[in-house]
């Protein structure tokens, strides 16, 4: 085989991953907008799904669950995260490896089996099941995935723009405050993007860990699949992903659109 | 660093949140399960208390959940697990490296950043949705019934959905952006000068690609198999929505345990094993990176 069929055969078997990757999800957006409810054939275009599902209390209030949750979780992240981030990216100190370990276990560890063990210790302390729970679940694996973006982002800060403010006479609090925060932002609002996407997102967790009444959106989704394929759990769906899609776009920009002050890109 | 004595306490007061959430609501949770999984379940489920310990650690009662789970039907569902993982990693790995070759080594440059991040996309978007997006494609009604029968292909619709296949390929379609991104990040380090000595050397293509491209990859090979092995070993939405009733998996059994079945001990002593299993696999990619150097794995 010549060098440039090889190339072409390689592009080819590229052009049908991507097609595995993405047909199955334009189906599904596709087909929310079908005016037929029981079968697969084309209809003609129609909006009455997604206004069923504005109209669903039930969802919308599962949604509302939902974003209030991811709120709550992103914040207690961000705040948790981000000084760990710097803590390891700027200092040596003992335990440090142990605590990369116990960073990454969250996140790499089962689903089920951090669900697991969330509800066995909510059950032990006899904390009610709730929204709360919830939260808690998620801040822990969101904690992880906070403090190993931003740390990759603290860690690729050029020093010399630090000293060179702590020459000029600034303290270690206002070195921070004015020179390390701002050229860390772009990292730190990346990683509150891509939890945020992760706690709407997840199922597995919450669905051990919800207390009734505090249904999410995937629950409730979820709750849905089980019952039957319906065009209104695909409009639904285009609406999530759609939501989700630009928040992600958008953490991936800041990544890369700043890899560091004077980095050629 | 010339002062990172000094450093050394100021990183406490920063670490010491993330510490205390980490501690009590992973660990301790952890422990908790671990303790359980040794009890028994009670009448109405939750915990049957201990009346004498000693006799109970004695007899070998605290063993009994870890006993059940190795034996029967239960066993079977572990094999099963075991067995979907490795084939979902292996499919993976065939399907990923040609891609990420490509995408490191001959895709042009300016649609590089583009082609990348449409496989970054689906590894952050809900798993959920991905896998809804093929119940819909598969099922008897659906779209790929419809394509078959319409073109001649298949005279009546297969039931597709609810089967081994579609679970494998749920798990596949779910897993993959997890294999492409850490081969393509070791591909992309890979010195193309050594593959124009090789060719210079005489080396053909097929020789270069064994003895320089793979061995070179392996970091990539890794972390990709590990990064899918894991999630497809405790896997659960995809053989509950995609899978029948004999596809049962080891995250299936754990979830019944608890939400159903009401048997938490059982249930966090197949949680354990899990844990237990991930935890081996992740020293062993430990021992490799050390000998090997590796690639991140988050």
């Amino acid at each position: 085989m010549t060098a440039s069929s090889h190339r072409r055969l390689l592009a080819v078997h590229t052009a049908l991953v991507y097609l595995f990757l993405y047909a199955p999800i334009a189906v599904l957006v596709v087909f929310s907008f079908n005016a037929a409810r029981q079968t697969a054939t084309w209809d003609g275009f129609t909006l009455d799904w997604y206004r069923s599902v504005l109209a669903d209390d039930a969802l919308l209030h599962s949604a509302r669950n939902s974003l209030l949750v991811a709120a709550l979780t992103t914040v207690a992240a961000v705040l948790l995260g981000t000084p760990a981030a710097l803590g390891l990216a700027r200092h040596e100190f003992r335990g440090k490896r142990a605590t990369q370990a116990l960073l990454y276990l969250p996140v790499i560890i089962p689903e089920v089996v951090l669900g697991a063990a969330l509800v066995t210790f909510f059950g032990a302390v006899e904390l009610r099941l709730s929204l709360w729970t919830v939260v808690l679940a998620h801040v822990v694996f969101s904690v992880s995935y906070v403090a190993i973006v931003v740390r990759a982002r603290f860690a690729g800060l050029d020093p010399s723009l630090e000293e060179a403010a702590r020459d000029l006479g600034a303290g270690p609090f206002e070195t921070f405050r004015r020179v390390t925060l701002p050229l860390a932002a772009p990292g730190i609002l990346a990683s509150a993007l891509l939890v945020f996407t992760l706690s709407i997102d997840d199922y597995v967790i919450t669905s051990f860990v919800a207390g009734v009444g505090a249904t999410t959106l995937p629950l409730h989704i979820y709750s849905l699949l089980k019952v039957g394929v319906t065009p209104e759990v695909n409009a639904v769906s285009t609406l999530l992903l759609a939501g989700t899609v630009v928040l992600i776009v958008l953490a991936q920009r800041l990544l890369r659109g700043s890899a560091a002050p004077g980095d050629p890109q | 660093m010339p002062d990172a004595p000094s450093h050394k306490r100021a990183a406490y007061p920063l670490l010491l949140p993330t510490w205390l959430v980490l501690g009590l609501f992973f660990l301790v949770p952890l422990a908790l399960m671990l303790a359980v999984s040794f009890a028994r379940r009670g009448t109405y489920g939750g915990i049957e208390p201990i009346a004498d310990l000693g006799e109970y650690l004695r007899s070998g009662a605290f063993l009994a959940n870890y006993a059940r789970s190795i034996a029967g039907i239960y066993l079977r569902i572990g094999w099963r697990s075991l067995w979907m993982a490795v084939l979902t990693s292996l499919l993976c790995l065939i399907v990923s490296f040609p891609i990420a070759y490509y995408l490191a080594l001959l895709a042009p440059r300016r649609w590089k950043a583009l082609l990348l991040g449409l496989v970054v996309v689906p590894f952050w978007t809900s798993f959920l949705i991905r896998t809804y997006a093929w119940m819909f494609i598969l099922r008897t009604e659906g779209l790929l019934n419809l394509v078959l029968v319409g073109s001649g292909v298949l005279r009546h619709p297969v039931e597709l959905l609810y089967t081994q296949t579609a679970v494998m390929i749920g798990l596949v379609y779910g897993e993959l952006p997890f294999m492409i991104l850490p081969l393509y990040a070791s591909l992309e380090k890979l010195d193309r000068s050594l593959l124009e000595a090789a060719a210079d050397l005489g080396a053909g293509r097929t020789g270069s690609f064994w003895r320089i491209t793979v061995p070179l990859s392996l970091p990539g090979i890794a972390a990709g198999i590990v990064l899918v092995f894991i999630p497809s070993l405790g896997q659960f939405v995809v053989s509950d929505l995609l899978g029948g009733a004999r596809s049962m998996l080891l995250g299936n059994l754990i979830q019944n345990q608890f939400a159903v079945a009401r048997n938490q001990p059982f249930g966090s002593a197949v949680a354990f094993e899990l844990m237990a299993a991930v935890l081996i696999l992740l020293l062993g990619y430990a021992a490799f990176a050390r000998r090997r150097g590796a690639e991140d794995l988050v």
